[in-house]
């Protein structure tokens, strides 16, 4: 059995034009890699620009608990007020850890 | 009444209807969105090409005026719908500056609907017209976003939101046909025609069934945007549509064409400028915009805007 190590996954799902700016926010914070899926959904928030146009967009990203946490406050101090956007963490198991720290 | 009933039994605008209806029902119809983006290149193509083959053959004196009203156009109707937004309909300055984005900016279909409406009346139209739409495109999201940033309501990108208006798909594709279509001339358009011409309308009418599904959910919101904004949905329309009319008419159009400039005047963009004005404007409320523009703006003149304009036409060209 290979080895497993804890990291975290941060999930954003957030308005279809925010994509590009999720993308480079959680790059410039330090994650390596990330996966974008479209997903549909009903929250707090009532209709958005983007709803008849297309779903919103959930991106995941493998980090490191100190990366986890610079993306979440960052997330939250630039998107929370204006857009709809969530954002939660949670820990994972991975194979081959190095793939999405250091 | 009669031209009325003419303008509505159409294939397009009963798709459109058929959508708003099949929303009511709470049927399980969609347009996959694969689908609905794929058409809609479709569309904006077709009419970029098909206005470029005729720029192909117009000598450019005969764009200038027409070109320079349009553009006038584009910085005059966000100012009225601004002002009448603040003072009637009560919005603060972001929301209103959202709006009148949108009643700044054109709505393809509404100029489609508008092409169509003149074309059954037996009526001509210049093929040119594709190239106005994109000079309207873009004029009225900017003259609006400047009130924004006047009154200190920018709190998002200008730079972001230029960007979303320029690339977006609806200008790189009209733009792109327009150019496509000038550098070929109708001689070397000949071989794509089948594809972009003869199914064209059946296209639409798909486009329009995501439209009415699209609005109808909209209209479901309608009472929360408060009379005033409703009167003012309907208002702003007949005013900028009157006046593009009368421009058009000025600028020695013939009818048909003053009819298409009045309706590109009066409508309200619903593809470009929502994606511009939530990245530059993110405090402000897309119900009211979205509202106004798709559920409210839209259908207004499907029915009533274009016989409206085509009246006004053979009024107006009467006097001058």
């Amino acid at each position: 059995m290979a080895l497993r190590q804890t990291l975290r996954k941060v999930t954003i799902i957030a308005e279809r034009v925010l994509r590009d700016d999720l993308i480079e926010l959680v790059k410039a914070k330090g994650a390596k890699g990330w996966t974008l899926a479209m997903v549909e959904g009903e929250g707090s928030r009532g209709i958005r620009a983007s709803e008849w146009e297309g779903r919103n967009v959930q991106l995941d990203t493998l980090v490191s608990p100190e990366v986890a946490d610079t993306i979440m406050d960052e997330v939250g101090s630039r998107y929370f007020k204006d857009w709809s956007v969530i954002v939660y963490v949670a820990d994972v198991e991975v194979l081959r850890k190095d793939k999405y720290v250091g | 009444m009669n031209a009325l009933a003419e303008n509505l039994i159409s294939p397009v605008v009963l798709c459109f209807v058929l959508g708003i209806v099949a929303r009511w029902v709470k049927s399980d119809l969609a347009v996959p969105e694969p689908v609905y983006q794929g058409l809609s290149i479709y569309l904006l193509l077709a009419i970029g090409l098909k206005g470029g083959s005729a720029l192909a053959v117009t000598p450019f004196g005969e764009l200038l005026l027409p070109g320079v009203i349009t553009l006038l156009l584009g910085l005059i109707t966000p100012v009225s719908a601004y002002f009448l937004m603040r003072r009637f309909g009560r919005l603060g300055v972001e929301d209103a500056a959202a709006v009148a984005a949108h009643y700044g900016s054109v709505s393809v279909v509404t100029f489609l609907a508008a092409v169509e409406a003149v074309k059954r009346t037996g009526a001509e139209t210049e093929g040119y017209l594709p190239a106005l739409v994109a000079v309207l495109e873009v004029p009225g999201i900017i003259v609006a976003l400047l009130f924004a940033s006047g009154g200190g309501g920018t709190k998002g990108s200008w730079r972001k939101a230029l960007h979303e208006v320029v690339t977006g798909k609806s200008i790189v594709l009209l733009l792109g046909g327009l150019l496509i279509g000038a550098l070929c001339g109708p001689a070397k358009l000949v071989d794509v025609q089948p594809f972009f011409a003869a199914a064209f309308k059946g296209a639409l009418c798909i486009f329009m069934i995501e439209l009415g599904l699209a609005a109808g959910k909209r209209l479901r919101d309608a009472g929360k945007a408060g009379v005033r904004l409703l009167v003012l949905g309907c208002v702003i329309p007949v005013l900028h549509g009157a006046l593009g009319v009368f421009a058009g008419i000025a600028a020695g159009l013939s009818p048909g064409g003053a009819v298409v400039l009045g309706a590109m005047a009066g409508s309200a963009s619903y593809i470009a400028a929502p994606a511009a004005v939530r990245v530059a404007l993110p405090g402000a409320n897309p119900a009211y915009y979205l509202t106004l523009a798709l559920g409210i703006t839209f259908p207004f003149n499907l029915a009533i805007g274009i016989p409206l304009f085509q009246t006004l036409a053979k009024h107006f060209d009467s006097w001058l």
